[in-house]
This record gives C-alpha cells, sequence and structure tokens, in this order.
C-alpha cells in the first residue's frame, strides 16, 4: 500500500531551472498538463486546459487592447508634438482603462429602425474573428495555443470573417453614412485580402510550409526578410500596405473616414458596444503586425547571423518573448506612423493601387520566389 | 395605379441623398450640405445655409459705426482684422480723413499677419479633411506664435478688434517689432516642413490634381475671389488693383495660376504665405513714427450718400456697402462676402466626383460659414 500512495502524491516537477522557462515555455506547459493529468480524469484535464487557455487569452486580449490604444494615443502625440494622455496615473498609462469604464458605463442608445439582432450581432462578428486569429500565434517558444498545420491559411482565413460584422453593422444601422462605410469596407477587405494571401504564399513556398512554428523555426539561421532575396522584401512591403488596408487603418481608413462620413460603419453604435469596435480594429493590427513579425521577422526567433556562433549565442540570452513583443511592436510603430503623416486615399485609387498595382506585383513575386526556391538560390 | 408607384421607386431619379451637415467634421461648422449620390459619385450638391445667420447686417442699422468694427469681427472670425479694417477704410473715406502713414504700416503688417494665420488654419484644417491628421497640428502650432503677437498689441487672439475709425485703439506693443521679426524668421524656417508632410505627397497629389477645376470664365461669372480666384488665373487681387493702406508701397507677386484645380488653390495659398513674409518684412523696419489714431469726433455721423470700400480678405474681396442718411448709424449696410460667392460655386465644380473629392474641393474653397450667413 505504502509505495503506491507515495507514487501517487509525487507531483511532477519541472525539467528545467524555473528561470529557464522564459527559453522554452514547453517545460511549463508539460509541467501543468503532468500536474493535472494526476490529479483528475483526461477529459477534465482537457476541459480545465481549455478553460485556462481561453481566459489566459481573454486576459491577454484585453491588456493588448489597451495597451495598443495607449501607445497609438502616444505615437501619435510624438507626430504631432504634443504630450500625449498623462494625467492619469504615471505618464498616463492608466488613460485607456479610465477611458475603459467610461465606456462601459455609457448609454447604449437605441437606434430607431434599425435591425435590432443585426445590430447587436455585428460587434460580436468582429471581435469574434479577432479573437479566435490570436489563438493560433505563436508568442514564444512553447507558448502556443494551437499549432496548426495550417496556421497561416487559419489565421487569414479567420481575421477576414471581421468583414461580416463590419457589412453588418452597417447594414443594420439605418444610416446611410455607415452603409456606404460598410460598402467600402466590404470592397476594400475583398480586394486586399488577395494581396495578404500572395504575399504570405511567397513566404510559405519559401518555408515549404504553413504551419507557424515550423516557419518560425525555419528562420533560426536568418530572417525570411533576408533570407529570400529581394523577393522576401516587396513580399513584406505588400503585407504591410494590404495588411494596412485590411484592419481598415491608416491612409486606407475609408470605412470610417472621418472626414467623409463622420465615423462610416460604427457612427450608430455607443458605449460598450462601440468599445467592441474599436478594441477589434487594435486586436486586427495587433494580428497582422504578429504575423508580419512571425513570417517575416522570425516570430520569437533571436536574430541570427549565419556562422557567427559567438553573436548567436549572445542574442539567445534574450528571452524569445521579448523578441516576439519587440518585433510586433515595430510592425505596429510603423503602422502607426504611416498612418499619422499620411492622407487618406480615396475609394477608386484604393482599388487601382490594390487591382493594377499590387496584385500584378504580387503574382510576379510568387513565381520568382518559386524559381528562387526551386533553384536552390535563396540562402 | 400601384404598378406605377412601384416603377416609380425603382427608376433612376430615385436618389440617395444625405446630409452633410449642419454637424459634420468636414463642413467646418454648420454648413448643411445636401448631397444626391449614385454610389460613391456625387451628382448634385445644394447648399443650406443660415444655420448661423445673426443679422449683422440688420443690426448695423441700429448701431453707431465705431459698434459696427466690433460686428465685423464675427463675421469672418478668420481674418477679423482686415473685416475691422474694410469698415475703417470706409468711414476714412466717408469723412475725407487722411490716416498718418504709421497706421497705415501697421494696419498692413497687421493685415498680412492675419492672412498668414487665416492661411496656416486653412492648411491644417485641409490636411485634416484629407485624412492627414498630423497636419492640423503643425498648423495650429505656428499659429498659435501669431495669437501671441495679436494677444500682447490688441488684448484679442483671434478677435482682435484692433481698428476703429481714424486709427488704432491702442500703438503697438514695445516688443511688437522684435516678435513679428522672430517670428518670420521662423517661419521661413518652417514652411518647408509644410511641403514635406503635405505638399510631396503622392496621395496627396493623387488627391488633388485635376479634381474640381475651376476655369477663369466660371471664376468671374461667379464672382470668386481670393486664392480660390486666381488658382484659376482670375487676377483679382485687390491690393494690387486698388491698393489701399500701405500696400501701394510694397513689393509683392499676384499669385496667378492657370489650373485651377484643387492642387493650385492649395499652392496659391502656399505661395500667399511666402508673398506675405515678404510685404511684412519690407515695413517691420520702417514703422514711421506719429500718433497711432487720428483725433475723431465723440459722434461719428457721415455725410449723406453711398460709400464702398474693398478690401483683400485671406478668401477674397470682402466689399462693404453704406448708405447714410446723415445720422450717427447708417441707413443700410451691406458686405459682400468673398465666402457667399465662393460657396456658390460648390456645386458646379464637384458634381461627378466622389465623396472624398466633395471634402477636399470644400476644403480648398476655404469657406468660413458666418461669413455666408452673417
Amino acid at each position: 500500500m505504502l509505495p503506491e500512495i507515495v507514487a501517487l502524491n509525487t507531483s511532477p516537477t519541472l525539467s528545467v531551472p524555473w528561470w529557464k522557462v522564459v527559453y522554452d515555455f514547453s517545460a511549463l506547459t508539460d509541467w501543468i498538463d503532468k500536474s493535472l493529468h494526476n490529479s483528475m480524469s483526461p477529459f477534465w484535464t482537457t476541459i480545465t486546459e481549455m478553460l485556462i487557455i481561453g481566459v489566459l487569452i481573454l486576459l491577454f486580449y484585453a491588456l493588448v487592447g489597451l495597451f495598443l490604444v495607449y501607445a497609438e494615443r502616444k505615437v501619435c502625440a510624438f507626430m504631432q508634438n504634443r504630450l500625449g494622455p498623462n494625467r492619469v496615473g504615471p505618464f498616463g498609462i492608466f488613460q485607456t482603462i479610465a477611458d475603459l469604464f467610461k465606456l462601459l458605463f455609457k448609454e447604449l442608445i437605441p437606434i430607431k429602425n434599425a435591425d435590432g439582432f443585426l445590430f447587436n450581432l455585428a460587434p460580436f462578428i468582429v471581435i469574434i474573428a479577432s479573437f479566435m486569429a490570436i489563438a493560433a500565434i505563436p508568442f514564444a517558444k512553447g507558448l502556443h495555443a494551437i499549432d496548426l498545420n495550417i496556421g497561416v491559411l487559419y489565421v487569414m482565413a479567420v481575421s477576414a470573417m471581421g468583414v461580416i460584422g463590419v457589412l453588418l453593422a452597417g447594414w443594420s444601422s439605418n444610416n446611410k453614412y455607415s452603409l456606404i462605410g460598410a460598402m467600402r469596407s466590404g470592397a476594400q477587405i475583398v480586394s486586399y485580402e488577395l494581396s495578404v494571401g500572395l504575399s504570405l504564399i511567397t513566404i510559405v513556398i519559401l518555408a515549404g510550409s504553413m504551419q507557424l512554428s515550423v516557419i518560425v523555426e525555419a528562420q533560426r539561421d536568418g530572417w525570411f526578410l533576408f533570407k529570400g532575396h529581394i523577393s522576401a522584401f516587396i513580399a513584406f512591403i505588400i503585407f504591410l500596405i494590404s495588411s494596412t488596408a485590411e484592419t481598415n487603418r491608416g491612409p486606407f481608413d475609408l470605412a470610417e473616414a472621418e472626414s467623409e462620413l463622420t465615423a462610416g460603419y460604427h457612427t450608430e453604435y455607443s458605449g460598450i458596444k462601440f468599445a467592441f469596435f474599436f478594441l477589434a480594429e487594435y486586436i486586427n493590427m495587433f494580428i497582422v503586425a504578429s504575423i508580419a513579425a512571425t513570417v517575416f521577422l522570425g516570430g520569437w526567433m533571436p536574430f541570427h547571423v549565419g556562422s557567427w556562433e559567438g553573436f548567436n549565442h549572445i542574442m539567445d540570452f534574450i528571452p524569445p518573448f521579448v523578441w516576439y513583443i519587440g518585433k510586433t511592436f515595430f510592425v505596429i510603430f510603423l503602422m502607426m506612423w504611416f498612418k499619422w503623416t499620411f492622407p487618406r486615399l480615396r475609394i477608386d485609387q484604393l482599388l487601382t493601387l490594390e487591382w493594377k498595382y499590387l496584385l500584378p506585383i504580387n503574382l510576379f513575386n510568387v513565381l520568382i520566389m518559386a524559381f528562387l526556391v526551386l533553384m536552390g538560390w535563396h540562402f | 395605379m400601384e404598378e406605377k408607384e412601384i416603377t416609380n421607386l425603382t427608376d433612376e431619379h430615385q436618389e440617395y441623398v444625405i446630409n452633410m451637415g449642419p454637424q459634420h467634421p468636414s463642413t467646418h461648422g454648420v454648413l448643411r450640405l445636401k448631397v444626391s449620390l449614385k454610389g460613391e459619385i456625387v451628382k448634385s450638391i445644394e447648399p443650406h445655409i443660415g444655420y448661423i445667420h445673426s443679422g449683422i447686417e440688420k443690426m448695423c442699422e441700429s448701431i453707431t459705426y465705431p459698434q459696427i468694427i466690433h460686428l465685423t469681427d464675427r463675421m469672418d472670425y478668420i481674418s477679423a482684422h482686415i473685416n475691422n479694417e474694410a469698415v475703417c477704410l470706409n468711414v476714412e473715406k466717408a469723412l475725407e480723413i487722411d490716416i498718418p502713414d504709421r497706421i497705415k504700416v501697421i494696419r498692413t503688417i497687421m493685415s498680412e499677419l492675419t492672412r498668414i494665420q487665416s492661411h496656416q488654419l486653412w492648411w491644417a484644417c485641409f490636411g485634416m479633411d484629407l485624412g492627414g491628421l498630423t497636419c492640423f497640428f503643425y498648423g495650429l502650432r505656428d499659429r498659435e506664435k501669431i495669437l501671441d503677437i495679436f494677444e500682447e498689441t490688441c488684448g484679442g487672439r483671434m478677435i482682435v478688434s484692433y481698428n476703429c475709425p481714424g486709427g488704432l485703439m491702442y500703438d503697438i506693443h514695445p516688443n511688437f517689432q522684435k516678435r513679428v521679426k522672430d517670428f518670420i524668421k521662423y517661419f521661413r524656417k518652417i514652411l518647408p516642413e509644410y511641403d514635406q508632410l503635405l505638399t510631396g505627397n503622392v496621395i496627396f497629389h493623387e488627391r488633388s490634381k485635376g479634381i474640381g477645376t475651376l476655369t477663369k470664365e466660371d471664376a468671374i461669372s461667379f464672382g470668386v475671389t481670393g486664392p480660390t480666384g486666381r488658382a484659376s488665373g482670375f487676377s483679382c487681387d485687390v491690393r494690387k488693383h486698388e491698393p489701399y493702406s500701405a500696400y501701394d508701397r510694397v513689393q509683392f507677386k499676384e499669385i496667378l495660376f492657370d489650373e485651377g484645380d484643387t492642387f493650385h488653390r492649395y499652392l496659391a495659398r502656399i505661395d500667399e504665405m511666402w508673398e506675405s513674409m515678404k510685404i511684412i518684412e519690407q515695413l517691420i523696419d520702417n514703422i514711421p513714427e506719429g500718433p497711432f489714431a487720428v483725433k475723431m469726433k465723440p459722434i461719428i455721423k457721415l455725410p449723406e450718400g453711398e460709400y464702398y470700400q474693398r478690401v483683400e480678405t485671406a478668401r477674397g474681396e470682402l466689399g462693404v456697402f453704406v448708405i447714410s442718411d446723415g445720422n450717427k448709424n447708417p441707413y443700410r449696410v451691406k458686405f459682400r462676402s468673398p465666402n457667399f460667392s465662393n460657396l456658390s460655386v460648390l456645386n458646379h465644380i464637384a458634381k461627378g466626383f466622389k465623396i472624398a473629392d466633395l471634402v477636399a474641393i470644400g476644403g480648398s474653397l476655404d469657406l468660413i460659414i458666418p461669413d455666408i450667413d452673417r
């Protein structure tokens, strides 16, 4: 009897020292998984793990959303010779939290003759689309909710779902400005989805896989931005442009063009429903920046140069999560930069840019990349 | 009967009408544009004015001439000083008073400062209309410097009321010349920054070139003046053609373009800022000594008759027409406001363009709504 009890009570220990967890989270997740298996049945273990992941992602989602709103306001202030939020808390870091509470307590104004069901459904579709996309992103080594073998395709497909919410919002609010905004957004996202897809395919050809973890692993000896010659660089630029358009931001914010359509598709939304659209916009920006960081800039992979062993070793000391966050925020900063300096495009110019310039360049670029990979001319 | 109604509903005369304004971010005030659309394309624009009508012309009939000055501030509030000047010049012309040089020079310098700050504000708002929000802060940052100069000398920042019939309310502040010179030095350096941010931008070129072209003939027949008219090649600068104050003694160029599209209306204003700086530089070092106001009678009564004076405000030609019956208040006052004529051309030039172009064209006309409604 005695030995058995001892065996049951022995809790599994971490396979590595605790401070090494930041370099490889799989030890931590394995340990949690084993501990749960020890104390409950496999079914309940799965349920508990799903719950934990769900809560963690929700928390992360809210934190990233709040931080990005703050970051945007600070970056925008920096571009515009202002200080930005600086009253609530040190450097105004609690400003967005205060704003969140304000939005939570605001009245939800009912709209006369609006299609009530669709009107209320729209913000949820937008936010669920972005929420689903964030689950497939590798944040660090081993910190990955689901590692789908079609990760790139999944993220693209799911994040494109948000346009349904935008269209519904525009249609159901019974407002002419909203409808114009929604129609613009529909045309825009459907067009730019093509470019986003093709520029990612360029890298998928180079990596030989759609699985995000494999793509990151393949960049161990150099990021794809540098490995793929000029072709990857073109793909990166096109991805930046078209993903900005896809998130309705920057010079492509026609769907909510403030000076033309007051607030576009979310004109009639108030309180927390408006906050959902607002939050989803920032999370979408975070998602495309993450994808750009993962696919082009190596995700959580530290900066490695071919055979410089010493240099690579020093770079490895910086935890992968820091690399990931740094790269993502670099891309986000780029997107904010051109949002706050460029004037807005017109709808026909927007579509011309996509169908007459980006798409042909992109198709040609895919061919070049396929040729490079075929001949083995990449690094 | 029913069938007929259904065909009526689906025929092509059905228009998608949106109301831009009176509360809309791009109409800069309470202008209401009833815009008929076909998809994104603007079919017709019907401006509805009068939301900020304050009856200034009627009010003028029951107040004295020095009091009218303060009402004119409120018409085109961005070029308040030049509006004041128009009334003062008119009264002085009617009374046949000789105005000392000092007053003339100071008035001219102040007018040109007003013109620069007006164009700065316009540049800021135009950038914002096109979606470049950063322009707004750059423009207002530099405008603040002029407003500070105004505040020091006139007490007011935007609504200055610095003129009065027969001269100025007060003498210039001892710092005035130094601060103006500092500002010119600063702004000569900073104005190329405006070009870097907006003028050279590819998107901006795409958005403004060939958009809302106004021909010279149309400009003349609609009575479009100011930088808007000059961008179409209509030489209409009152400062050149009928010099008042000290404009006859300064060298400056009348900015003229032939194209008349949104881009050239933009360039005309940017170039006018350079010209205004030149005018100020010529005058600022030689402000003559003398009194800052002529001694006037306590109650100003204009002799019976009709008087007209026009000046060049930042937006075009402002005319002040006064009929006097010999009393201390005018019998009738009519302001020929530049914005009213400039607005009238909007439907003509914006038809057939997209909604976004309508906003750009509206921005390039630089409309101030209280000046339209008066």
